[in-house]
């Protein structure tokens, strides 16, 4: 066990690094690498093929200056903020139904969760079902005899990214649900047991002491939801194609369409490069916030 | 015993195998015909080509339009996984491609079997050739510029059957009052975009088109002929309104059940009529140019052939190329497709009178090059984005025009 010398800092813990290299040189070279070389070429002119001819910022100014961007942006907005905080809500509420020691809870939990087991693509196909005036919601609502009933968000600009939340939140609030549960389960019985003893209502017992406590499992939740809202495009592919005309168009599918459909990579990788900016924006401040209070402590 | 026979067996399969698996290969074919009267001249194609060579066909049909297609085949190419061939439209989608060298030569094929002299219009095979070479094998002739009409809706309605655009705008309110939709619009950007071309080409006529769009001349964009036909694009947003149709041929389902009036579609459209056994004249009507200019655009399929390492499928390629000029494919496809062959020399005397207008237009010289000869992929995507915002808002038809001279003169 005696060692010469004082221990080497890079072998010290050495097959744990082992372990790690691989994925630190994929982070290196498949992330950062990648990337850079998106940022780069995106201030290029190249077309179908990746050419090194730059141009400054114009593909940036015919960026913002396109009406679909700023719908896409527009729609992820609205639809990244509606899905956040309905897909909490609805995903601790039913978390909370669930936690009241009802019967056939197993039976409900695999209901709740199982949208999260399809696809975006089959989502987006289950919902066109659902929504199509011919056969789905609306015609079962008139068939019950409100022959004035209209609902068609498919085919109304004003209204498809409603269609858009309601599938995104039904495929979604599962997996939510299920992570609040184990939450809630996770909380010591003898904090229940204090408050009852202290003769607060239920409802507030949740809201002002159990909801605190479960910090990091909303942390989770955030993290997973809102991954899923900047890559956000496969269900739209699925269920409108961006239609009716742009009206639900996304930036990912704009990168998508550009890159491949109009030949344009100089166009695509500026897209792309803006909603690496635009993550990079929310992950700086929260990775520096949660540094800064781990050195506190 | 048994070993014996055994051994036997194997080494009679393994010499009835030898000399398929030395010379066939199988060859994949992408492609984005999916629709009915599509995926039957596609079988035609594919049954001929197992006939006359010892390869085999893969059938690799991408599901959607041609724009959800091409990426997929143009990220499959550059990605160096080559399909065995491909479909693309005559003129710029490929060419990027072929410049950087990931395309099949095929100029030998072509001279062996006297491509120049029998393709007609020679154009198509002009599209094809880069620098002295050719790259592609033109497969068929399609023309965007057509207006079908249902007789059996306007005859619901109780008025003339439509032969031009104005007819049409006329009878729209009869229609509507026997809930009929007289324009059955998919709200794909590609289809929206077809409809504007149609209406540049029909009401301003061939001149009018190349200046807009080859010639870019400002006069053109500026004027008066190119502002009324946004607003006549606007009209025919209000007479599409309530349709909800996205694929074209739900929208072609609606001209043969007879629950809308009209579509301004390719004629590949023909397809889906022959497939419901309709006819032309009695069941359907067809009208160049939406009954105006009887221009059309000689554009189509060709087949790309991307450089592979396997030399026996490069054999496969050449024999494919081969069987596709071949008077047997070009008349079994197009027959099926309701598309044009790219042969002058076949004899087309059993075909209906649509056809037979196409032909005509065809051989009088009435072209216009397609979009794709004329307009960067780029561009296009912009003007299919902006027609397909048009259709799903109010946006105004001057806003509208205002921004397609935009695009087009930020071409090049």
């Amino acid at each position: 066990m005696a060692r010469s010398g004082p221990p080497i800092r890079l072998l010290q813990n050495w097959p744990a690094k082992l372990a790690a290299a691989p994925m630190i040189l994929t982070a290196l070279v498949v992330f950062i690498g990648c990337s850079l070389w998106t940022v780069v070429h995106s201030f290029t002119n190249s077309r179908l093929l990746p050419r090194l001819d730059f141009v400054g910022l114009a593909q940036y100014e015919r960026l913002w200056s396109t009406p679909r961007w700023q719908v896409s942006i527009e729609n992820l907005a609205i639809y990244g903020i509606c899905a956040l905080v309905l897909t909490l809500a609805i995903g601790f509420l039913l978390a909370v139904l669930l936690d009241q020691k009802i019967r056939f809870e197993d039976g409900f939990r695999t209901i709740i969760l199982f949208p999260y087991a399809l696809s975006f693509i089959v989502t987006g196909v289950v919902w066109q079902w659902i929504l199509n005036p011919d056969f789905g919601l609306q015609h079962i609502v008139r068939g019950m005899g409100f022959s004035g009933f209209s609902f068609d968000p498919l085919n109304d600009p004003n209204l498809v990214i409603l269609a858009l939340l309601a599938a995104g939140i039904w495929q979604g609030a599962g997996l939510t649900t299920v992570i609040m549960l184990a939450g809630l389960r996770g909380i010591d019985e003898d904090v229940w047991k204090a408050s009852r003893v202290d003769g607060i209502p239920a409802w507030k017992t949740y809201l002002f002491i159990i909801l605190p406590m479960m910090k990091p499992v909303f942390a989770t939740c955030v993290v997973l939801i809102s991954a899923g809202i900047i890559k956000l495009y496969d269900l739209v592919v699925a269920l409108t194609r961006g239609g009716p005309g742009i009206a639900s168009e996304v930036p990912a599918k704009y990168v998508y369409d550009y890159m491949f459909g109009n030949q344009n990579l100089g166009q695509g990788f500026a897209a792309s490069t803006m909603m690496l900016a635009a993550v990079l924006a929310i992950i700086i401040p929260f990775a520096l916030f949660r540094m800064g209070r781990k050195r506190h402590v | 015993m048994q070993k014996i026979s055994m051994r036997r067996l194997l080494a009679g399969v393994a010499v009835t195998m030898l000399p398929a698996t030395a010379m066939a290969a199988d060859l994949e074919v992408t492609h984005w015909w999916t629709s009915g009267g599509e995926a039957a001249a596609v079988q035609e194609l594919a049954r001929i080509f197992e006939e006359q060579t010892e390869h085999s066909w893969v059938d690799g049909a991408i599901a959607g339009s041609g724009s959800t297609a091409r990426p997929i085949m143009v990220s499959r190419i550059i990605g160096g996984d080559p399909m065995g061939a491909t479909q693309f439209n005559h003129g710029l989608q490929a060419q990027e491609l072929v410049e950087a060298g990931l395309m099949q030569d095929l100029t030998e094929v072509a001279e062996a079997n006297g491509w120049r002299d029998t393709i007609n219009p020679v154009s198509l095979l002009d599209a094809c050739t880069f620098e002295g070479r050719v790259y592609c094998a033109p497969l068929n002739i399609h023309s965007p510029q057509w207006m079908w009409t249902s007789l059996s809706a306007f005859e619901k309605a109780g008025v003339e059957p439509a032969t031009t655009w104005e007819e049409l705008k006329a009878a729209a309110p009869a229609l509507r009052e026997a809930g009929i939709l007289p324009l059955a619009q998919g709200m794909q950007g590609w289809q929206t975009a077809l409809l504007l071309y149609g209406m540049i080409s029909g009401i301003g006529g061939a001149d009018f088109y190349n200046q807009v769009f080859a010639e870019r001349d400002e006069e053109a964009l500026n004027s008066d002929t190119l502002k009324n036909i946004f607003a006549e694009y606007a009209i025919a947003r209000n007479l599409a309104s309530g349709g909800n149709l996205s694929d074209w041929n739900m929208a072609t389902n609606r001209i043969i059940e007879g629950t809308a009036a009209a579509q301004v579609m390719g004629d590949w459209a023909q397809g889906e009529f022959a497939l419901a056994g309709k006819t032309a004249g009695t069941d359907y009507g067809c009208h160049i140019g939406l009954g105006g200019e009887p221009v059309i655009a000689t554009g189509g399929d060709a087949i790309y052939f991307p450089v592979n390492s396997d030399a026996a499928v490069t054999e496969a390629q050449r024999a494919l190329a081969q069987v596709i000029l071949s008077e047997e494919a070009q008349v079994a496809f197009n027959a099926a497709k309701g598309s044009l062959p790219v042969r002058g020399d076949i004899d087309l005397a059993s075909v209906n009178e649509c056809t037979q207008a196409g032909l005509e237009t065809l051989k009088a010289g009435n072209t216009i090059p397609t979009i794709d000869l004329v307009m960067s992929s780029d561009s296009r995507g912009q003007i299919e984005d902006l027609t397909a915002e048009f259709f799903g808002s109010d946006l105004s038809a001057e806003d509208a025009h205002a921004r397609f001279v935009q695009i087009v003169q930020s071409e090049m």
